[in-house]
């Protein structure tokens, strides 16, 4: 049972460097800001599935709640 | 202990079932809408389904061996699944009147009532 | 480790496989909002792949963590569509 353990490790990871990599290629600002929601929602997928539960939770709360709204305050501000 | 394997088989079936409906759905589907029909509650249903059959193996776990912490696990798993049950269908209609607002408009659509009622 | 492991991992690691669907609409999205219903599957997956892997492992804590996810993955997808909401009105 180890072993799908790690292929869900190595799902995990994949999925996330596609979402970061997105977060780089994408045009507009918003697309961007939400794939890069997507790749700190999967880093916080990671840190669960790696027993660490308490940084899970801190990495969910800057990366969903804190790093949007500022970055979404920061892209109303360029207009 | 049979009962209780073909009763979590069910659920997750269900649950597995109806999640892969719901993603295949938002790939499928023509418009911004629609694909909110498929997925919002599709996948809300299958994640109800497989909290059910962790609430109904660890209410069964304590039966059997009586530790505490699987009683605390189908608490913390029933206020999760209340969690999701409400902000789920909140964050769904947010979407749509988002998209609506924005202007995004139903693609096959035949009548929008919504359009309507803001032009009068 | 008992025989309950592999019943609550494997839906999982399906609900994964799901995830990476979600994600090519994510991609593909034509417009703004069909990539916020990908983001808002995605968070919904993982909710439920997180209440099944703390199933799995028997820890209440990775529930919590679920409950906490769950929270604040809504306050976000409220966040964006206000957004969105209000860019066209000005």
């Amino acid at each position: 049972m180890n072993s799908f353990v790690e292929i869900v490790h190595i799902f995990t990871l994949t999925i996330m460097i596609i979402a970061a990599l997105l977060a780089v290629i994408f045009k507009k600002l918003l697309p961007s800001v939400i794939a890069l929601s997507v790749a700190s929602l999967l880093l916080s997928l990671e840190f669960y599935l790696l027993h660490a539960p308490d940084v899970a939770i801190a990495e969910a709360a800057i990366g969903a709640g804190l790093t949007m709204a500022i970055f979404i305050f920061a892209i109303r501000g360029t207009r | 202990m049979g009962i209780l394997l073909a009763i979590l088989y069910i659920f997750l079936g269900i649950g597995v079932i109806f999640n892969c409906l719901g993603s295949i759905g938002l790939l499928r589907f023509p418009d911004v809408y629609t694909r909110l029909h498929a997925s919002t509650k599709a996948t809300t249903f299958g994640s109800i389904f497989t909290s059910f059959a962790v609430i109904i193996y660890s209410f069964s776990r304590w039966n059997v061996s009586g530790d505490s912490k699987f009683v605390v696990l189908a608490l913390h798993a029933i206020v999760a699944l209340i969690c999701l049950i409400i902000t789920n269908p909140t964050g769904a209609h947010a979407i749509a009147r988002a998209a609506h607002r924005s202007g995004v408009m139903p693609k096959q659509a035949v009548i929008d009532q919504l359009k309507e009622a803001k032009l009068e | 480790m008992n025989e309950f492991f592999k019943i609550f991992i494997i839906p999982g690691g399906l609900l994964l496989i799901f995830m990476l669907l979600s994600l090519v609409r994510l991609i593909l999205g034509p417009t703004t909002p069909d990539r916020i219903v990908a983001l808002d599957t995605i968070n919904t997956l993982v909710v439920a792949g997180m209440i099944l892997v703390g199933a799995a492992y028997e820890e209440v804590i990775y529930v919590d963590v679920a409950i906490v996810y769950a929270l604040l993955s809504y306050i976000g997808t409220l966040y964006v569509a206000k957004y969105l909401e209000g860019r066209t009105k000005k």
